[in-house]
């Protein structure tokens, strides 16, 4: 469903999303990097659990969650890819990490 | 020339519960707003409907609030039947942490003074320790030393309540005009008559519920309401599974999961500017009291002011040089709606105010000044 744009560079940087390593240009974000692997549903919302996509790509909408490298709740487009990131879908709401 | 049996001045929480209990007795009424320039107390309050730490020294307080929150849950059903917007009222008690023997000490001996002062009215509190407080508020962090706890203390959606209030006044057949401004107010015992704009409109009561906007208001009818604003801040965190349905004065977790951190009370006049030195003082003392917030990401934070008297109590008011004149003041439009809506709003429809409300007046600020 979604491409790169044809200026882009080269896809040199793996990362791995839900588990599966793929490689994206550098500069690219996490969330590009999540549509770039075939996932346009990239998060259940935390009261409806409903699918949510990325969206606005530019840190308003905040449909583009994702848990980057175990932290959960970033904002995929306003994160840069790094080697080796894992990025994982976000389901609902996090835990608040209170035993 | 529109008539009107009522008009309200005003469309926040304060303003539109009178207006939505106005509209239930039957009357006609006409909800006057101002745009979003508008300072907005009841887009950025904290939700509590807080009972425990009000009206020491001053018993009518005490049970004007709790009149209110004990008027709430019928508020919220009844908003839900009518409107079909659940405003998320919960109530299961609310705690006050303290994080020193010092604060600790004060609010016990506060609280005590609390149920002196309720006499047979009665005023039901616990001092928790902290075992206690673990199975109340998972997460609490050893740094709260001990709590007050009241039965009384809720919390609610405030922006779902002003939504239901609104719609509950227009399914009344209830008329709101937004964007408003009083170009000309012609005033006369229960003849009242305004202009804005191309509008005229007329009724024989009036309710002046314009926060912050009342200080000048109210002296075209004969009415005193010298409040000023009071900035408070407020952060809140990502959305989290429920940790705790508890709220406390300073941090709490909505039912949508976010959990509110509001702490602070700021004279700076109409400034409406945020803090980053307030905001990492409120950020300081919420993961004291909760560690685990540290790991949890601020997604939004923002600053409004407080409607404040200035002894920080109400003021209800009826005007004596213009019959049918009413002024509604306070800073707890969420704690109070309920109170407005089913207390004060009949009061405002029979003609006059209840005598007990006569400690609200504020007459009590005309103290003469001694010799």
């Amino acid at each position: 469903m979604f491409r790169t744009r044809p200026e882009a560079t080269g896809a040199t940087v793996a990362v791995t999303v839900e588990g599966h390593e793929i490689r994206v240009p550098e500069g690219a974000s996490a969330a590009a990097a999540m549509l770039l692997a075939g996932f346009s549903s990239t998060r259940e919302s935390s009261i409806g659990g409903v699918p949510r996509g990325p969206y606005c790509l530019m840190g308003v909408c905040f449909d583009c969650l994702a848990e980057i490298d175990g932290v959960p709740n970033r904002q995929g487009c306003m994160v840069t890819v790094a080697p080796g990131m894992a990025i994982r879908r976000q389901h609902g709401k996090r835990a608040a990490g209170v035993e | 020339m529109q008539h009107y049996d009522a008009i309200v001045i005003g469309g926040g929480l304060v303003g539109s519960a009178i207006a939505y209990g106005l509209s239930r007795a039957g009357l006609k009424g006409a909800l006057i707003d101002e745009g979003d320039v508008a300072f907005r107390a009841s887009r950025g309050n904290f939700g509590l409907v807080w009972v425990q730490s009000k009206g020491l020294g001053a018993p009518h307080y005490q049970r004007w609030t709790r009149l209110s929150a004990d008027e709430w849950p019928a508020l919220a059903s009844e908003l839900r039947e009518r409107t079909g917007i659940d405003v998320g009222h919960e109530r299961p008690g609310g705690v006050h942490l303290c994080l020193s023997e010092e604060e600790l000490a004060e609010r016990g001996a506060r609280m005590e003074q609390m149920r002196n002062e309720a006499g047979n009215f009665g005023f039901e509190y616990r001092m928790l320790d902290p075992d206690e407080l673990k199975d109340m508020l998972p997460g609490i962090g050893p740094a709260v030393l001990g709590a007050s706890w009241t039965p009384y203390d809720g919390h609610a959606n405030s922006l779902s309540l002003l939504h239901a209030l609104h719609r509950g006044f227009l399914a009344r057949g209830g008329t709101y005009l937004p964007n408003r401004t009083i170009d000309y107010a012609g005033v006369a015992p229960r003849d009242f008559r305004l202009g804005s704009g191309a509008d005229q409109i007329g009724a024989p009561r009036i309710v002046l519920a314009a926060g912050l906007g009342n200080a000048k208001l109210a002296q075209l009818f004969g009415l005193s309401a010298p409040v000023r604003p009071q900035r408070g801040q407020i952060l809140v965190t990502e959305r989290t599974s429920r940790v705790f349905e508890t709220p406390t004065t300073t941090v709490r977790q909505t039912v949508e999961g976010g959990i509110m951190i509001g702490d602070s009370m700021e004279d700076v006049g109409f400034d409406t500017t945020q803090r980053p030195e307030v905001m990492a003082a409120m950020a300081r003392r919420a993961v004291l009291s909760f560690p685990f917030l540290a790991g949890l990401q601020i997604v939004r934070a923002w600053a409004a002011l407080r409607v404040m008297p200035p002894d920080g109590l109400p003021i209800y008011d009826e005007s004596e040089k213009f019959a049918g004149a009413f002024t509604a003041n306070c800073h707890s439009g969420v704690t109070l709606a309920a109170a407005h809506a089913n207390a004060f709003a009949p009061m405002v429809a029979a003609g006059a105010l209840d005598p007990v409300m006569a400690p609200f007046s504020a007459a009590r600020f005309d103290v003469p000044h001694a010799a």
